[in-house]
């Protein structure tokens, strides 16, 4: 990993609270190395606008792994930045060009407030989950795990729906806003399990419920989502989440 | 300050069922009328509330992520450890105890080890109900692993994403609660202060990261699962909002801290590549399952690895502990590294580097099995170094990552201030001196789900309800103490004064020392050049940090700032307890204390104690207490790996 450099210009949102209008703001960095994450590249641009007496660009990390589902904004229109099942935060600046100028701006969406800059509220996913996003299974009173045995390749599947860390990215790139990718994740999970039987029907019909008091759009079938999903989530979840949508409501009691 | 462990009688196998079978009991009907208070929602404490609100309490859940689900645990990744023995390959509940006391290098309570083992298996079973999908044999029974420090295979995993399934699994118990109504969520809160009446905990400062306003919460019972603090190296895998703030304050209040100088340092990261880099990466610890770590035998050799031949190899841990190899605990496996880079034998641009390679098993097994086991962490390594592992080894380091340390708590997982209780890695209690791999998931868990619920109740039926107002005097005196604080971060905010400096810079500042001098290796000369360069940092960062914005808003420098502050008082509570432990322990190794192999030297007659630290004012020293440790069951011996 030889040490490079290059040079941009950053043209990022910068909103002071949620009642404001925000607008772009240019920033020239000089010398950004290309091993750095671009999260680090912010971390330097805010340590310029700090000792410049500038105010820093408020965004949201803290794993900075792809994992906790914390960091995302929109990179030159894509969710998350160029790169295909890759989080803002294991974005590298070697995936940029020198004298690129790049625009960073915040997921956007009606069911996602802005707060300041990139940073947005995204509790309507927790309301999803409140909704139903669980096996009712009060603690101690679980069998030995061996005495659910699940299939390899049904474990395997329920892991590919279970791996969505929440970022919201899905539904900033559709152009409904719909968070089908991530509802059809979770229903996804329990509809393959043994465990989510009992409440199969009843779940599936409440968090579609609650997706839509929270203000998501409807699917359009466009696969945004699924393109730039950082763990690579399928759309076949949100096929799965319609066939358990309908059947809980044609035989629900 | 009393130290008492209030250890249940009977043998070791009977004191979890004896202290169950003597608590005391709150009513079902009457655990609706209690308030708690649960701060922090990883493994611990989302297990907690969870928990505790299925039971009837009423919750209050507090954390500084956006949601519940996003807190540091969410990162773990290699499994989770449980005494099942479904490999039937030997494992038992007594195992499990002696090698997590023995992997701790007998710096821990037997009688709490024992029981984290004794419920281990309920843990699996509680998360296989909650529909977590762990790894499965082809038949669709649970799958396992190994891990260092064991020579079982204990080890149940959800790939590299374990810590997120488990937390996955315990956040929607937790949001089932606030369905009920039994949880209230406070989200994007950080906990600015403990309030004490009549010597019990009985309530909370926060800080609302949004509006920036101060709430106060009143409670019967505060419980901190608040995390750990190897942030305050600066570089860790630790997530960027780990701090120490919550239990640094509580510390202040009246509460013990523990061992604080016990900080595991884990061999598998990522290197160092840079002074902007701003955390580490961990490579699971199951890589050493397979690969295999090496540096060349010359000194600074520049050959790539492909060009040095097997004859110029050095497997050293191979070589030097031919009975665990490359599975060595963590401790052992770092010091290692640490010690043939210091020879010049390290790889890299930097020399702080050793290879851990897998070009035998891929020619052994073929590519694809390896992919299976370790398809996301090549990825994940070379996303973040543009090198592929399956072609080229990888290269990595130790790093900052685990602390062993923590509040001081009793087997009831209670602090010295009655009614604060503390959970996960924010207390000492496991552990030791160095804790093994996958056994931080499982400590997590059984506070949270199988030993506070029953503790708590026990505290709650003696100490009975209290007053739940929050215009009590020492709610004012708090939060005018954090007033001052903030307004005193933020003095120079548009200033325009020349000469000042970020809040990360003295946190860097902060780190190097550490690292250097409280790191891997310490001395007590270099030990006590530390702590007189901590209170020179913080004098300069308390003089000339520049906090820009206010205090009524979300301003995310204020927030570091009192993180960092805090870390800076804390550093030399770290580096005083390392001073203290003249002798060579788990992770602690002191170079005055070595054998003659140059492995670490105990000195049980006179460290066989936790140390723990009492706050005496600011000006003061801190007073250090000692909790005598007993061994019944296990023969404290010479940890030997070879
Ligand atoms: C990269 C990595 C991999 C790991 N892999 C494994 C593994 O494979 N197996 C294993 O057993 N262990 C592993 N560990 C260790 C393990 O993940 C942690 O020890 C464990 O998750 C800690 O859980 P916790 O609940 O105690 O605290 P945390 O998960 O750290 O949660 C702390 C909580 O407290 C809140 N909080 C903190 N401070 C405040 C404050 N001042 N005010 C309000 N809220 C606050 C946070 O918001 C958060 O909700 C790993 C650790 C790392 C870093
Ligand atoms: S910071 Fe956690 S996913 Fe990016």
């Amino acid at each position: 990993m030889a040490a490079n450099t290059i040079s941009i210009t950053v043209k990022i949102w910068r909103q002071s609270d949620p009642n404001s209008t925000g607008s772009f703001e240019n920033h020239r960095l000089e010398d950004i190395n290309t091993d750095m994450s671009f999260l680090e590249m912010l971390d330097v641009l805010n340590e310029r606008l700090t000792l410049s007496g500038g105010e820093p660009v408020a965004f949201d990390h803290d794993c900075r792994e792809g994992i906790c589902g914390m960091c995302g904004a929109v990179v030159n229109g894509i969710a998350h930045g160029p790169e295909r099942e890759t989080t803002l935060c294991q974005l590298h600046m070697r995936h940029f060009r020198n004298g690129e100028t790049i625009a960073i701006e915040p997921f956007r969406a009606r069911a996602f407030p802005p707060i300041k800059d990139l940073i947005i509220d995204r509790s309507s996913f927790d309301h999803i989950i409140t909704a139903g996003g669980y096996v009712s299974m009060n603690t101690g009173s679980a069998q030995d795990g061996n005495t659910i045995p699940v299939a390899q390749d049904k474990a395997e599947q329920a892991m590919d729906a279970a791996a969505c860390i929440g970022c919201g990215a899905c539904v900033a790139a559709c152009p409904n806003a719909a968070a089908m990718l991530f509802v059809g994740a979770k229903v996804s999970q329990f509809a393959l399990l043994p465990q989510g039987e009992p409440e199969r029907k009843k779940r599936a019909l409440a968090m579609v419920e609650a997706m839509d008091k929270a203000g998501f759009g409807n699917c359009g079938n466009e696969r945004e989502c699924e393109n730039v999903c950082p763990k690579g989530i399928s759309i076949r979840n949100i096929a799965r989440l319609n066939r358990e949508y309908i059947r809980a409501a044609f035989t629900a009691d | 300050m009393q130290l008492d462990a209030q250890i249940p009688a009977g043998a070791l196998a009977e004191k979890w069922e004896n202290c169950k079978f003597t608590n005391k009991l709150v009513n079902p009907a009457n655990k609706r009328k209690y308030e708690i208070i649960v701060v922090g929602t990883g493994l611990a404490g989302a297990s907690a509330a969870a928990t505790l609100a299925e039971l009837g309490y009423n919750v209050k859940s507090f954390c500084i992520q956006d949601s519940p689900r996003r807190a540091h645990s969410i990162a773990a990744q290699g499994g989770i450890n449980a005494a099942k023995n479904y490999q039937n390959d030997g494992d038992s509940v007594f195992r499990l105890f002696y090698d997590t006391i023995k992997g701790g290098d007998f710096r821990a309570r037997e009688a709490n080890v024992y029981r984290l083992a004794q419920v281990s298996n309920n843990i699996i079973d509680q998360c296989v109900a909650q529909g977590i999908p762990f790894a499965r044999e082809y038949g669709g029974t649970l799958a396992n692993r190994s891990f260092g420090g064991a020579q079982v295979s204990r080890t149940f995993y959800a790939r590299g994403q374990t810590g997120q399934q488990l937390l996955l699994g315990a956040y929607s118990a937790m949001m089932r609660q606030v369905a009920t109504g039994k949880i209230t969520l406070f989200p994007r809160r950080e906990i600015m202060d403990i309030i004490t009446i009549d010597g019990r905990a009985r309530g909370i400062i926060c800080r609302n990261l949004i509006t920036g306003k101060l709430e106060r919460y009143a409670a019967h019972a505060v419980v901190l699962a608040t995390g750990g603090y190897g942030n305050v190296f600066y570089l860790s895998t630790n997530a960027m909002a780990s701090n120490v703030t919550a239990s640094w304050r509580a510390y202040k209040k009246g509460a013990g801290f523990a061992n604080p100088c016990f900080v595991q340092i884990h061999p598998t990261c990522i290197p160092v590549h840079g002074d902007y880099q701003s955390k580490l990466t961990l490579m699971s610890e199951s890589l050493r399952n397979d690969g295999r770590v090496w540096v060349p035998k010359k000194k600074h050799d520049t050959r790539p690895p492909a060009e040095i031949p097997e004859e110029d190899r050095d497997y050293y841990l191979e070589r030097k502990y031919p009975s665990f190899g490359n599975l060595v605990p963590r401790d052992v496996a770092s010091r290692n590294a640490k010690e043939v880079c210091d020879e010049g034998r390290g790889v890299g641009e930097t020399g702080l580097a050793v290879y851990l390679d897998f070009q035998e098993v891929i020619k052994r097994d073929g590519l694809e099995p390896i992919l299976k086991k370790y398809g996301n962490l090549f990825h994940m390594y070379e996303k973040i170094t543009a090198s592929d592992p399956s072609r080229e080894p990888m290269k990595i380091y130790p790093a900052v990552h685990y602390t062993m340390g923590g509040l001081w708590v009793d087997y009831n997982l209670m602090s010295t201030i009655p009614g604060m209780f503390v959970l996960g890695e924010a207390n000492f209690s496991d552990h030791g001196a160095n804790r093994l791999g996958a056994s931080a998931l499982m400590q997590g868990l059984a506070d949270g789900y199988f030993i506070l619920p029953y503790t708590m109740g026990n505290y709650l039926a003696q100490a009975g309800a209290c007053d739940l107002s929050t215009g009590h005097k020492p709610y004012d005196v708090a939060e005018d103490a954090i007033k001052e604080k903030t307004k005193s971060f933020l003095r120079h905010s548009g200033s325009g004064r020349k000469g000042l400096q970020t809040v990360d810079h003295y946190h860097r500042e902060l780190g190097a020392l550490l690292w250097d001098y409280c790191g891997m290796a310490r001395n007590k000369k270099g030990l006590e050049y530390a702590l007189s360069k901590i209170p020179e940092i913080r004098a300069e960062f308390n003089e000339n940090t520049l906090v820009p914005g206010t205090g009524q808003q979300l301003n995310q420098s204020l927030e570091r700032a009192g993180r960092v502050g805090d870390f800076l008082e804390f550093a030399e509570v770290m580096v005083r307890d390392a001073l203290a432990r003249e002798e060579s322990c788990g992770c602690h190794l002191r170079e005055e204390s070595q054998t003659e192999e140059h492995e670490a030297k105990r000195d049980d007659e006179h460290f066989t104690h936790v140390a723990v630290w009492e706050y005496t004012g600011d000006d003061r020293e801190p007073v250090l207490h000692r909790e005598h440790l007993e061994f019944e069951n296990v023969t404290p011996s010479q940890r030997s790996y070879k």
